[in-house]
């Protein structure tokens, strides 16, 4: 019986998950090595947020503990760096100078936090947000020091910001767009999450370009300066302006990247890389027809496809991922998907509660339903989520798809014979920090 | 404890001139009361005279009073305070250049039934006694000059031979052309009485519709004549044919005290039953019970009014109609004779000074020399005009031809009452000059105005006027006047004083009155020997012995309570004479191009162009919103549901309007009510063209005699009105806001297709009630050809604050055929329940009538506000989340749907059921104006099965 060597480099959540995928359809004969360049095994990445909240112990973050990997039948290597892959002699090597031979090879690299070329970024006290050595320096900043700003009102900048809060930080959250996570909600439900978060003792600068950062006399940060010429004091300086796929070593194996490497190692539906079919980029690393997620959730479904392939059943394809955020930023609920933005073409069905800290949009293209960013109450989410997957025609109104999309999901199962039809190319994929999030199935 | 101070007075209502008792604290009217001496009404009032006290509460005094003299720096313009003095100069020098250049016929005075005597004799005396012409008309024209001319023509004087006490003496009342039930509530009480205490007493209503007065005396074992429409004259000659046939005419009274009866009876001839059921649609078995009962049934009194009055044959209407009497001589006997209901609260007073174009002082005619002289005489002129002036309609078309330079308009609201609005529009545009003296600031008019002042108003009052039964009554004032207000009287003699050192100084002293007596004394001089002769009534004779009757000569301690109780009439010769009058019928048939009949009338409880009780949210309870009522039948025929709207279109302009769906309006008839006008219904077609309220619609032609137009009926084309976009925006509002926010939101009015913007709510009982702390609400409905601008919407929103951020929001900009936008504003109370405190619903405004009722009950919301933006969240409302039920009790806010729950729980005959709804509910225990409602439902509802009738002493109480 011959063998089949699959290597793994990278030991995140698409990593991890690709090989969980695989283990019950692994086929005989195949032996199994994982790269993690941490020196711990894989761990929910999403939950340092809870940890630096103090919510949750870092020990309840863990995945799966080395043993398991030792119980699969796994080769696990921790703390070693690949440096380089041979892919002529199909063959990996670490900084450490291990090698392992590969017939599959599969890049679950993840991503790196973009560091703005900011004057002053290598101030002590200046940082990224992404792994749990970054969360245990912010809990310890948090100890020490007073002031902190945040620079990047994202999804992880704004948990970066709650949780140096409920460690006891005064926060200032700096961000170039004019709203709060642009890229998940519009503007008013930005506005309502600022709002919120305002009244958790979080400031804003919206809108508002960071010119440098400033220094002590001992190195250390002591504020930020915007360019507008306001200087926020502060003394930790947590920066989370989006992450970059992690392609220096792919770029180095001569695969083809999307711009630059900036986008990721361009892959096929199959997840193989389309410079060798051996190759296969899962995760944030990934470009999957020009895009890179940054969501876990799509992350899983390519894993689910690659371990498919890698079994060596060969049907199932990966179409993409119809992205939506549900989330709770420290009990505030957002939800968006889909097209949430609008614009030419669209139209858009508002509803607004300020009150109740409730905002709902809906867009709509050519009478269906393609996106919705809801604030607040997001219990509709998946039904919404499922309407904008289907893509069938709004027939019975557009009122009952903002006050009863249950309703508008069960019509349409009535009137089809059969649950609500999926185009075959695309699959949902949801949130993105908490992952025990319930999944529209 | 403040001091509570009582005023006798009257109320500023109708022509039955109630007596009231005013009540003030503290320079505050809190309360009113019927006065029980008054002969007219002892004790009682109506709805709308009931809520008098709340319609002079301070905060509506300061949101719809004129209070001070303004002037519009130029047409279209915010008119900004003068002082008296230069209002008045300006005034006089403007009105003196014109007289001038022009001569005397260049100047228009245009005044009230609702003035008191005093003021009106001031304004007649300004006219004819200074200007120099007859041009001073008023709009009692519109209201009664055909019932003058009808008496005049025929009994030889204008006076109503009747009193209040026939009422009750009568054994047939033949009610023609009044819906007396709504119109005049406090006789219909005595009439009511008068039934009960003779259960053989026969109602016959005439009256195209079913109103309310027909439906009681149908349900009463009466007769309801649904003629066509203005085919009265054939009724009345039929009848007449009818009772010469079987018997009735009374030879002898013919014979002895009339004249003409032979032409008429040649006349009447051909007014077979057959030929007189074709020409008014009735059947010829009801017109001769009504001829038996009219004829047999004696004594008989008839009670009449705009139905006849408002007709281009209004004066041989009536003239016709008193054919009857004295054929049968069913006049000047107790309990008989035909009696002319009067519209306004003084049309009897102006009458009485003369204060018409073809009328002089006291009765006299312009056309007689010896009366000129007697006039001329008593004014200390040299001679006072003979030609006849332009009456109201004339006057406004002369003004709108451009003949007319100056309009003087005192107390009235022509941009309102009067007929085709489109010319009254123009007259009132081109006429150089506008002043108008008003004491409300909300009139129509008032927007046309060069100058405007400010007049006191009731309560503030102080003289006499006269009601339908010829009562002298004083009107006293209980506060001074608002602001800076004066009496109409005393500005039209400060004005004519100035006005005589232009054009003719000598006559400066003639308008030198110090008091309202003082006037009145004149007047009373100006009656000596004459038929109105009150030479032995007084002030002090008022005050003493309370309203009096006229004639009261000089020595009579008296006045009379009936005339020609000796058969003597008015005339030269002492007979009356019989009116041989043709049947010509409506002034503008209906025909191919505009098939339908278009009937006009009032409403219980509003008052013509509701300056005064359009100030009362709870005077809309009982009719909430502008509507034209149309027969099921024509709703299907053009294909609409109840509440659609409609377009109606007549040869003189147009009106949006829902459409109500009523039983009682034949299927080609629509009835409108004569009050809606710009202040509460406009819109503009797509071409722009303002609509112009009801009398957008209606004709001019006016009665060759009595110059009165037929405002009762013309011929219009119904169409479904395409508004597909529709705002409905209602909210609770501060009752010291609410008021001062409709005449901003008003402005906004030609902006759409359709909009009519009225109040809702209830008032607090108690005027004295924290102003600041009672809310009423605003209705606001519109319909548009398209989506209409943001910017406009963006001012109306603000205006109700739904702009707020708390305003909980639903928009579909770009729903295809139809953006929507609703809006919410809630509120919470002390217990933490949210109510709905606003709402707007725009574009497509489905599910507006639940929300409208969800509202005005003002209730916790059964659900989280933000499920009630769905349109189709009456579903999760259940029960009770329709359209509300009509109110029928305004006093004590009784609906029709409690009533008729309570009904099923009322055993025994109909008056003990009545008197068991009343003892539970109260409705129809103050006022008594919704009682013919009540009686109404006590026979529709059952009882329940096996309800017996209950013994409790409850049940005897009426």
């Amino acid at each position: 019986m011959t063998t089949t060597r699959l290597v793994i480099i990278g030991n995140g959540m698409a990593g991890l998950r690709t090989l969980e995928e695989l283990l019950p359809l692994r086929p005989p004969g195949l032996s199994v090595t994982v790269f993690g360049a941490e020196d711990r095994p894989a761990y929910n990445r999403i939950q340092l947020s809870p940890v630096l909240a103090g919510e949750m112990d870092l020990d309840e973050v863990a995945l799966r503990p080395a043993s398991w990997y030792a119980e699969q039948g796994v080769t696990l290597h921790l703390d070693q760096t690949v440096v380089e892959v041979d892919r002529q002699h199909r063959e990996v090597r670490c900084a450490s100078g291990l090698r392992a031979g590969y017939d599959r090879l599969v890049l679950a690299t993840g991503s790196l936090p973009f560091m703005p070329p900011l004057p002053g970024r290598e101030l002590a006290g200046v940082m990224a947000y992404r792994d749990v050595a970054d969360t245990q320096a912010m809990i310890a900043a948090a100890q020490a020091y007073r002031q902190a700003v945040v620079i990047g009102g994202g999804l992880l900048g704004l948990e970066a910001a709650c949780g140096l809060a409920r460690r006891g930080m005064a926060v200032t959250v700096v961000h170039l767009a004019p709203w709060l996570m642009e890229r998940q909600l519009d503007r008013p439900a930005g506005a309502l999450l600022a709002a919120a978060l305002g009244r958790r003792g979080l400031h804003f600068a919206l809108g508002a370009p960071t010119e440098a950062l400033l220094g002590d006399a001992a190195g250390r940060v002591r504020a930020v300066r915007l360019k507008d010429g306001r200087e926020l004091p502060a003394s930790l300086v947590v920066v989370a302006a989006g992450i970059r796929p992690r392609t220096e070593l792919a770029q180095a194996m001569g695969l083809q990247c999307d711009h630059g490497g900036r986008g990721g190692v361009r892959v096929t539906d199959t997840l193989q890389s389309v410079t060798d079919p051996r190759v296969y980029a899962v995760g944030e690393c990934a470009s999957h027809r020009g895009t890179a997620y940054g969501l876990v959730a799509p992350a899983y479904e390519q894993a689910r496809v690659c371990a498919n392939h890698l079994a060596g059943l060969g049907v199932a394809r990966y179409p993409g991922s119809q992205t939506s955020t549900q989330l709770k930023v420290s009990g505030i609920a957002l939800f968006s998907a889909g097209d949430f933005m609008g614009g030419e073409g669209c139209e858009e069905i508002v509803l607004d509660d300020p009150a109740a800290g409730v905002y709902r949009k809906l867009v709509l293209r050519e009478g269906r339903l393609v996106g919705a960013c809801l604030y607040g109450d997001t219990q509709d989410g998946p039904d919404l989520l499922r309407l904008i997957r289907a893509g069938t025609p709004v027939t019975t109104g557009r009122d009952a798809l903002m006050f009863d999309p249950a309703g508008v999901l069960a019509a349409g199962t009535e009137a089809s014979g059969a649950p609500p039809p999926t185009r075959p190319a695309r699959l949902a994929a949801g949130t993105a920090l908490d992952a025990h999030q319930a999944l529209p199935a | 404890m403040t001091q509570t101070t009582t005023t006798r007075s009257t109320c500023p209502y109708c022509g039955v001139g109630c007596g009231v008792l005013i009540q003030t604290q503290a320079g505050r009217i809190t309360g009113v009361q019927g006065d029980p001496d008054h002969p007219a009404n002892l004790g009682r009032l109506c709805s709308k005279g009931s809520t008098l006290h709340l319609t002079a509460a301070e905060h509506v005094t300061r949101q719809t009073r004129l209070l001070q003299p303004l002037r519009r720096p130029q047409r279209g313009a915010e008119p900004v305070a003068v002082g008296w003095d230069a209002a008045l100069d300006e005034a006089a020098q403007r009105l003196a250049a014109l007289h001038q250049a022009h001569g005397p016929d260049a100047i228009g005075v245009y005044v009230s039934g609702q003035l008191l005597t005093e003021d009106y004799y001031v304004f007649n005396k300004l006219v004819k006694g200074l200007l120099g012409s007859n041009h001073i008309d008023t709009n009692s024209r519109l209201c009664m000059s055909s019932a003058v001319a009808g008496y005049k023509a025929t009994l030889g004087a204008d006076a109503p031979p009747c009193s209040y006490t026939d009422l009750a003496l009568a054994q047939t009342v033949f009610i023609t052309g009044s819906n007396m039930a709504w119109a005049h509530p406090i006789l219909f009480r005595r009439l009511e009485d008068a039934r009960r205490a003779n259960p053989a007493q026969k109602w016959i209503v005439a009256d195209p519709r079913r109103t309310e007065t027909a439906a009681a005396a149908v349900e009463a074992g009466g007769l309801h004549l649904a003629l066509r429409p203005g085919s009265d004259i054939a009724l009345y000659h039929g009848l007449l044919h009818l009772l010469l046939w079987e018997g009735f005419a009374n030879a002898a009274f013919i014979a002895e005290h009339t004249r003409g009866f032979d032409a008429l009876k040649d006349r009447v001839r051909d007014f077979t039953p057959r030929r007189t059921a074709e020409l008014t649609g009735l059947r010829e078995e009801d017109l001769l019970t009504a001829a038996r009962w009219f004829g047999g049934a004696t004594p008989t009194l008839s009670l009449y009014c705009q139905g006849l009055n408002q007709s281009r044959e209004g004066t041989a209407k009536n003239a016709a109609l008193i054919n009857l009497h004295l054929a049968t001589g069913q006049i000047g006997l107790p309990g008989a004779g035909p009696f002319s209901l009067t519209g306004q609260p003084n049309a009897m007073g102006g009458r009485e000074v003369g204060g018409l174009a073809n009328l002089l002082s006291a009765h006299r005619d312009l056309a007689n020399p010896e009366h000129r002289a007697e006039v001329a005489r008593l004014w200390g002129v040299p001679e006072v005009p003979a030609r006849p002036g332009l009456t109201a309609v004339e006057m406004f078309q002369a003004a709108a031809d451009g003949q007319l330079k100056a309009l003087w308009i005192a107390c009235t609201n022509p941009a309102q009452s009067l007929p085709d609005q489109a010319t009254v529009r123009r007259a009132l545009e081109r006429a150089e000059f506008v002043i108008v003296q008003e004491a409300f600031a909300t009139t129509a008019t008032a927007a046309y105005a060069d100058l405007l002042l400010p007049a006191t108003t009731w309560g503030e009052k102080d003289g006499t006027v006269t009601n339908s039964e010829r009562r002298i009554s004083r009107v006293r004032p209980a506060l001074p006047a608002a602001g800076q207000a004066r009496h109409d009287w005393a500005i039209a003699a400060d004005l004519a004083r100035r006005l005589a050192r232009h054009i003719a100084p000598e006559r400066v002293a003639m308008f030198d009155y110090p008091t309202p007596e003082a006037v009145w004394r004149e007047h009373r001089e100006s009656t000596r020997g004459r038929d109105l002769d009150i030479t032995g009534l007084s002030y002090a004779m008022l005050e003493q012995n309370g309203p009096q009757q006229w004639p009261l000569r000089e020595g009579q301690h008296q006045g009379t309570e009936r005339l020609y109780e000796d058969g003597h009439f008015a005339t030269p010769d002492g007979r009356a004479r019989f009116a041989d009058v043709p049947f010509l019928g409506l002034a503008e048939p209906v025909d191919a191009d505009y098939p339908v009949s278009l009937l006009t009338g009032r409403l219980r409880d509003q008052w013509h162009g509701m300056s005064r009780t359009g100030t009362l949210a709870r005077l809309f309870g009982h009719e909430g919103e502008p509507v034209v009522d149309l027969h099921p039948q024509t709703l299907s025929r053009l294909g609409l549901e109840e509440g659609a709207l409609v377009r109606v279109v007549s040869r003189r302009g147009q009106l949006v309007l829902p459409a109500r769906a009523q039983e009682g309006v034949a299927p080609d008839q629509a009835f409108i009510a004569m009050h809606w006008g710009q202040e509460v219904l406009g819109g503009a077609t797509e071409n722009g063209q303002a609509l112009l309220g009801v009398n957008g619609l209606t004709t001019p032609a006016f009665c060759d005699r009595s110059k009165q137009p037929e405002l009762k009926h013309c011929a219009v084309r119904l169409e479904p009105a395409a508004l597909p976009w529709r705002l409905t925006a209602m909210a609770w509002l501060p009752a010291t806001r609410a008021l001062a926010l409709r005449e901003r939101l008003k402005r906004a009015m030609p902006d759409f297709g359709w909009m009519s913007l009225v109040p809702f709510g209830r008032e607090p009982d108690a005027a004295a009630t924290d102003p600041d702390a009672a809310r009423v609400g605003l209705l606001l409905r519109a319909g548009a050809h398209r989506p209409v601008g943001e910017a406009l919407l963006a001012t109306l929103r603000q205006a109700l604050a739904l702009d707020q951020p708390d305003v909980l929001a639903y928009r579909d900009p770009q729903r295809p055929g139809q953006p929507a936008e609703r809006l919410l504003r809630l509120g919470r109370d002390a217990g933490g329940h949210e109510h709905l405190q606003a709402f707007w619903v725009a574009g497509d405004a489905s599910g507006e009538a639940w929300l409208r009722a969800l509202l005005q009950a003002d209730e916790a919301l059964p659900l989280p506000g933000r499920s009630l933006l769905a349109p189709q969240a009456q579903r999760l409302l259940g029960q009770g989340a329709t359209v509300r039920s009509p109110q029928v009790c305004t006093c004590f806010d009784v609906r029709e749907d409690r009533i008729t729950a309570q009904l099923a729980q009322c055993a025994g005959d109909p008056a003990q059921r009545l008197a068991q709804l009343q003892t539970a509910l109260r409705c129809g225990t103050n006022c008594g104006s919704c009682l013919p409602t009540l009686r109404g439902l006590v026979q529709r509802v059952p009882a329940a099965v096996g309800l017996t009738p209950a013994k409790s002493s409850t049940a005897t109480r009426s």
